[in-house]
């Protein structure tokens, strides 16, 4: 096998039996006789019965919403209406797994004439039936591999089911052949510390059981000899322990402070010993939700989490919802491109209340655990905007109020917008969605979402100018903050702290510290003048 | 035959766990309960599937109908329950 290449998106290295998800069976050509329709019947009756047997098992594994969906689609696979269907073609000639195929077809075109949630429910009935139908025919169950020993997992991407169900002490890395630096695949391998490889054509050709070395920092997917897999796994082991030697603070080799900062979404997320928080997403209290928290509410939740934190300051995004996320007690319009529409501080121009409630609820959790609490609004494309988002953190009694530079716009008046706030905080997720105008969701897209893109580059080195000659706080909160090479290059250009999920600091940390600021502000010139996203990295790993 | 027209009270309408609430106490009654929409034929109440492809938004009509002994008070059950915000309630629990 020749040596594949996708996008790195979760660092590590490591080595092991690389295995498929299994694809959903296949129904042969060819329709036997049914001999006995009895028989068929009760086949049909075992396979749904053993389907929901497994699917409640299955959500005896995780909790909250991803127990609930599974629960109903259990309720669903024995459900009477779908059983008068099977029995109804059954005795019309078809046998035990073409019926329930059929019979489920009639049901999901059924859902999909509803529209919205219920056309989703489609979706549960197709995993009902793969699962009934692989029983039946003795196919491999489909979803993820259980090979009895640790693996690679190898999929087309992963669903957000397929990520809430995966041991992570069975897998050792994740390739996937779609998905882009911000797929679900991505922040899962993150947030479990797992290397991961996303984009990566031609994986799926690989056959089961072939051992592989996975690097999650540069994307390189090689195919190696089964001696060598102990070798690399201890290699990569004694490097991650080389890593977390290094200690203290973030700084370059001759010093230079860049403070690490971690992205979190609740309380469990905190590490107490991490230099702060560099962005605090608020929407687990809102998602879900048919009416707003109280006031009350979110103090006691935003307070939980900034008494979690040792010392440091705190950032706060505040709401980020639309259309894409939609919460039902806003009753934001459909939109054609949710991406571009009402979404993150844009809902205050209809619901003020939302956002006066959050600032309220924010002010009031500070007050009672003393922390330094610090607070942004994320989709501002204006110096206007983010002008009167300033006055309003400031009325509810919050003295550092910033915005997050996501629109290119905001990035391109960054000196304006510096003037008005105090710091301002660059999502390289969006950014890079909205310079290169491509749907971060599009796994297709991937190259041109790599954050490495010069155009990226070019937009966060300008915000990094404005911040040094206003004297103000310029930080980074998308996933490339974790990306240690990237983070030379930030550091380089000025930015002043990166902000990423737990799992990656060590690695952010050690190349920092192996690195002097000069080394940084040369890796910072050698990206902003290459040609294209795969150079610039090259150059700069070479220059490491 | 027994009926009743109820408004149903979750407001995200009878999907997720208030549908799911309602068919488990459906299929727990002593007789089969049947529960329609409109024009729609009315379908088994203790039918996920069936219950589902109603299509109930919050606010929306149902009328739910069973024959036998037992069916008032089983309909009164399950209209009780119908019209609860069940969502609201389940979240309240949750948090």
């Amino acid at each position: 096998m020749p040596e594949l290449t996708g996008l790195g998106v979760s660092p590590g290295r490591t080595a092991g039996p690389a295995y498929r998800m299994s694809p959903p069976p296949t129904l042969p050509g060819e329709v036997p006789a049914v001999a006995d329709a009895d028989a068929e019947k009760a086949a049909a009756t075992a396979a749904l019965k053993f389907v929901a047997d497994e699917l409640t098992r299955l959500s005896g594994q995780v909790e909250g919403t991803a127990a609930e969906v599974l629960d109903t689609e259990s309720m669903m696979a024995v459900d009477p209406t779908l059983a008068d269907g099977v029995a109804r073609r059954v005795d019309a000639g078809r046998p035990a797994a073409w019926a329930v195929t059929d019979a489920i077809a009639e049901q999901q075109e059924a859902f999909a004439a509803i529209g919205g949630y219920f056309a989703e429910r489609a979706a549960d009935l197709a995993d009902i039936r793969d699962r009934a139908v692989a029983h039946l025919l003795g196919a491999p169950m489909p979803g993820l591999p259980a090979p009895g020993e640790p693996y690679v997992l190898v999929a087309d991407d992963l669903s957000p089911a397929d990520t809430a169900l995966l041991d992570p002490a069975a897998v050792l890395a994740i390739v996937t052949r779609r998905g882009g630096p911000t797929s679900h695949t991505a922040i899962l391998a993150k947030a479990r510390g797992l290397p991961a490889v996303v984009g990566c054509a031609g994986v799926l050709d690989l056959i089961d059981g072939t051992p592989v070395a996975v690097d999650g920092t540069t994307g390189a997917v090689a195919s190696v000899s089964t001696a060598d897999v102990e070798g690399i796994r201890a290699a990569a082991a004694r490097e991650k322990a080389r890593l977390a030697e290094v200690t203290g603070p973030g700084r370059t080799r001759d010093g230079h402070p860049v403070p690490l900062l971690l992205n979190v979404g609740a309380a469990a997320d905190v590490n107490p010993n991490a230099e702060g928080i560099g962005l605090f997403r608020t929407e687990f209290l809102f998602l879900g939700r048919t009416s707003a928290p109280t006031v009350e509410e979110q103090e006691r939740a935003y307070a939980e989490v900034f008494g979690a934190l040792g010392t440091g300051k705190i950032v706060v995004r505040t709401l980020d919802a639309g259309a894409d996320k939609p919460l039902p007690f806003l009753g934001l319009a459909e939109e054609e491109n949710p991406a571009l529409g009402v979404r993150g501080l844009r809902i205050a121009r209809d619901h003020p209340e939302v956002l006066i409630d959050q600032l309220t609820a924010i002010a009031r959790a500070a007050d009672t655990t003393g922390a330094d609490v610090w607070v942004m609004a994320p989709m501002v494309a204006t110096a206007a905007e983010a002008d009167a988002f300033a006055a309003e953190v400031r009325k509810a009694g919050l003295p550092t109020a910033g915005v997050m530079i996501e629109v290119p716009a905001a990035a391109l008046q960054a000196g304006k917008l510096l003037e008005v706030v105090d710091f301002v905080s660059i999502g390289t997720n969006d950014l890079s969605q909205y310079t290169m105008a491509s749907d971060r969701m599009n796994g297709e897209l991937a190259d041109l979402l790599d954050p490495w893109q010069p155009a990226v580059l070019e937009l966060v080195a300008r915000v990094a100018a404005a911040g040094r000659a206003a004297g103000k706080s310029v930080g980074i909160c998308g996933e490339s903050a974790g990306d240690p090479l990237l983070a030379l290059v930030f550091t380089g250009m000025g930015i002043t702290t990166l902000s990423m999920s737990g799992s990656v600091v060590p690695a952010v940390r050690a190349s920092l510290a192996a690195h002097t600021r000069a080394e940084c502000e040369r890796a910072a010139e050698v990206a902003l003048g290459a040609p294209d996203a795969v150079t610039a990295r090259r150059l700069v790993a070479e220059a490491g | 035959m027994a009926s009743r027209d109820v408004v149903v009270g979750a407001r995200i309408g009878l999907h997720g766990r208030p549908a799911a609430l309602v068919v488990k106490t459906a299929a727990a009654q002593p007789v089969t309960i049947k529960i329609g929409k409109g024009d729609k034929p009315p379908v088994d109440a203790s039918s996920i599937i069936a219950v589902l492809a109603l299509g109930a938004h919050g606010g929306d009509t149902v009328t739910i109908s069973a024959d036998g002994e037992g069916a008032d008070a089983a309909l009164d059950v399950l209209a009780e329950l119908l019209a609860r915000d069940l969502d609201a309630e389940t979240e309240a629990a949750g948090a």
